[in-house]
């Protein structure tokens, strides 16, 4: 097969480029660093392709047009960071318990608050899996390459249609503003997954079918007149008060992505094999990682790297296994600690964890990682 | 104007508000004496009158006592957030302009949390009808000061009295930008049918500022004596018209507000806007 010719892109445009393969048609939001790319990519790409753009008044205006966009039967997405996603958690409950598939991109920079605009940070993990009230399913895809924005916004997609919910792909500054060449995907190289269409009589049509972990979502206006809220509710989607329901749905919407981890997850494992230290990180953290783990190898040392490609679910599985057979799991990250206890919880004592904290605005440093993994060696 | 034979005429012609209902949702959560079922009534023989169909109808509300309505009506219903109907409805009606969008919200919903996005949706001018239950209070949350609150009145946040002026719905939807601007009451239900019919017709964003009453926490707190009275001293005596005001005397219309369309220009509806211009370029250009 003939080499496919290479673009430069930019993480951000990547992002773009993975919407638009995935065949999203809707995109509302609102600019702000580092993240203003994929809304002003959108503005350009949406019209080309028969969708819509729309610059919202903010960041709540932004998710909840797109929420409506998406109950409207377009693939829908919004982007945002820092401030940005904490203006959004409100109506990202919303999506998840009124199951509206929706994608969410937050490209992390330095907080609280205002924080460092400019600055790379992975300090959002916890607020994508807490970042609303209440008790809610997450799902978010972590990439950490240029090329992977692209394949994991198709992914994001995917997994919103098939489980509706809303998903998350999170990244930091570096991978967003980073460029590398990328092959943009033919039409049929990549899955692209629809919601399930309701085919059922509108008069049977339930938008939260009893019968089903997921049920089929009808469009407005194609005959399925149903109604939306964001109050506990019924199978008919009308509030209730009825204990047994709220408790049963409560726990399905959760249960949509639980029972479903092991289709969800993705990880990428580098020379783990014989490992007697693991690394464990994401992003661009990840990239420094595996460039420590080539040096450290060089020198016959034994250590390997655990990357997730799905931080939401946590992998669970992967990370307890991991912790039996390695000494020690070394867990980098732009924050003050936000994995290092995920990976502490699923290693249950086996083995040592330790985390690498950076808040300082600049990357993790192959060499801080190579000199924490020698440590354990 | 219509006679008044022609008005009983009207009124007696059998309307099947059930065409239009969810009966099985029935009954609803408002109490009794409360506006927000009269303007429901008005809406639904409205939306009769200007023959839209069920299936195109995305019916779109906050939260409060106002943004029940939608589960009541046989329509595509979205009860949102506090605050964030309009965004919601923006998204819907962009993605899919060939749904009626009618955006049912409170005053408190409107125009406190929700202000950004009531004056934003105003100057895109996109195409939906906004009914604001203007009660001048937070029927929902149990009768605290709204941004409609007069002043000296009493909330159970403002036990001493509202110091707060408060906002007027259409001048503020008419600076925003929309294209029809409009103000009626629960108590003239025929003028209101008309007006929302009115409303539910023109293209681009038309606001209706409704005026009624919770007498549950406004009325009792404020001492009116019946659901009724209060109607009475507030919907009937202290509105007027803006066909009859041209005839009062400045000193005849102190203290009363204008009913009627205010407000009503043609500029172009963003949707179209969207379709016309953007997407035009967007695929013209290679
Ligand atoms: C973010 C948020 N803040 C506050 C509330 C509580 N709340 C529910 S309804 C309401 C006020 C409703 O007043 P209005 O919109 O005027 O409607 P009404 O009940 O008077 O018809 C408030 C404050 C909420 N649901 N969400
Ligand atoms: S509390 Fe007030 S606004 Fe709410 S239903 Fe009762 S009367 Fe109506
Ligand atoms: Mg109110």
């Amino acid at each position: 097969m003939a080499q496919k010719k290479k673009r430069l892109l930019q993480g951000n445009e990547a992002c773009v480029e993975g919407a638009i393969y995935a065949g999203c048609k809707f995109y509302a939001g609102y600019p702000i660093t580092p993240s203003t790319e994929v809304a002003e990519g959108m503005s350009v790409r949406l019209p080309k392709v028969g969708g819509k753009f729309i610059q919202m008044e903010d960041e709540i205006g932004g998710i909840a047009a797109a929420i409506g966009g998406s109950l409207a039967g377009l693939k829908s997405m919004t982007a945002t960071s820092g401030p940005g996603l904490s203006l959004k958690q409100e109506c990202i409950g919303y999506a998840c318990i009124a199951e509206v598939p929706l994608v969410i991109v937050d490209v992390m920079r330095g907080g609280p608050a205002t924080g460092y605009p400019t600055g790379p940070s992975q300090s959002d993990i916890m607020a994508a899996k807490w970042g609303t009230h209440g008790d809610h399913p997450v799902i978010a895809v972590t990439p950490s390459s240029v090329p992977e924005i692209l394949t994991e916004t198709v992914r994001a997609f995917n997994l919103a249609e098939q489980y509706r919910t809303p998903v998350m792909v999170l990244y930091d500054e570096i991978v967003g503003h980073m460029r590398e060449p990328i092959a943009i995907p033919e039409p049929g190289e990549l899955e692209v997954v629809d919601r399930e269409k309701a085919t059922c009589k509108p008069e049977e049509y339930f938008p939260y079918d009893d019968r089903h972990l997921v049920a089929p979502l009808a469009p407005f206006g194609s005959g399925y007149r149903f109604h939306v809220t964001g109050l506990n509710h019924k199978q008919d989607g009308f509030p209730t008060n009825d204990s047994k329901v709220i408790d049963r749905n409560n726990r399905r919407i959760i249960e949509k992505v639980e029972t479903n981890k092991e289709r969800i997850w993705k990880n990428e494992e580098t020379a783990l094999d014989d490992a007697e230290v693991a690394i464990f990180t994401i992003g661009s953290t990840a990239r420094s990682a595996r460039f420590a783990v080539n040096e450290l190898r060089k020198s016959g040392l034994k250590v390997g790297l655990l990357r997730p490609l799905t931080i939401w679910p946590f992998p669970d599985a992967a990370v307890a296994e991991l912790s039996k057979r390695v000494n020690a799991i070394i867990v980098p990250e732009m924050n003050l600690g936000q994995m290092v206890h995920e990976v502490e919880r699923c290693a249950k004592g086996n083995c040592e964890v330790e985390g690498i904290t950076r808040v300082d605005g600049e990357p993790i440093t192959p060499a801080q990682i190579m000199h924490a993994v020698r440590r354990f060696l | 104007m219509s006679t008044i034979a022609e008005k009983k005429e009207k009124v007696s012609v059998p309307f099947d508000y059930n065409k239009y209902l969810r009966p099985n949702k029935l009954p609803h959560i408002w109490c009794p004496g409360c506006g927000h079922g009269i303007v429901l009534k008005a809406l639904l023989r409205a939306i009769d009158r200007a023959g839209l169909e069920k299936d195109n109808i995305c019916m779109v509300s906050g939260i409060g006592c106002s943004s029940r309505t939608p589960g009541y009506v046989d329509f595509n219903t979205l009860h949102t957030l506090h605050g964030r109907a309009m965004a919601f409805a923006t998204g819907v009606k962009l993605a899919k302009p060939e749904l009626k969008v009618i955006v049912i919200t409170g005053d408190g919903d409107a125009l406190a949390i929700g202000g950004n996005h009531f004056i934003h949706a105003c100057r895109r001018n996109i195409d939906m009808t906004v009914l604001v239950m203007t009660n001048s209070t937070y029927g929902m949350t149990g009768g605290q000061y709204s941004p409609t609150t007069p002043l000296d009145a009493i909330a159970t946040t403002s036990r001493y009295g509202n110091i707060e002026p408060p906002f007027d719905a259409c001048e503020m939807a008419r600076a925003s930008g929309a294209t029809f601007v409009a103000r009626g009451t629960a108590y003239h239900t025929i003028e209101l049918e008309k007006t929302v019919h009115d409303a539910l017709v023109h293209k681009g964003t038309s606001v209706i500022d409704i005026i009624d009453a919770c007498p549950t926490y406004f009325g009792r707190a404020n001492k009116f004596k019946s659901a009724t009275h209060m109607m009475e001293a507030i919907e009937k005596d202290g509105t007027v018209n803006v066909k009859q005001a041209e005839k009062l005397t400045p000193e005849q219309l102190k203290g009363k507000v204008l009913r009627g369309v205010l407000h009503k220009v043609e500029r172009p509806e963003y949707c179209e806007q969207y379709e016309n211009l953007i997407m035009q370029k967007a695929t013209s250009k290679k």
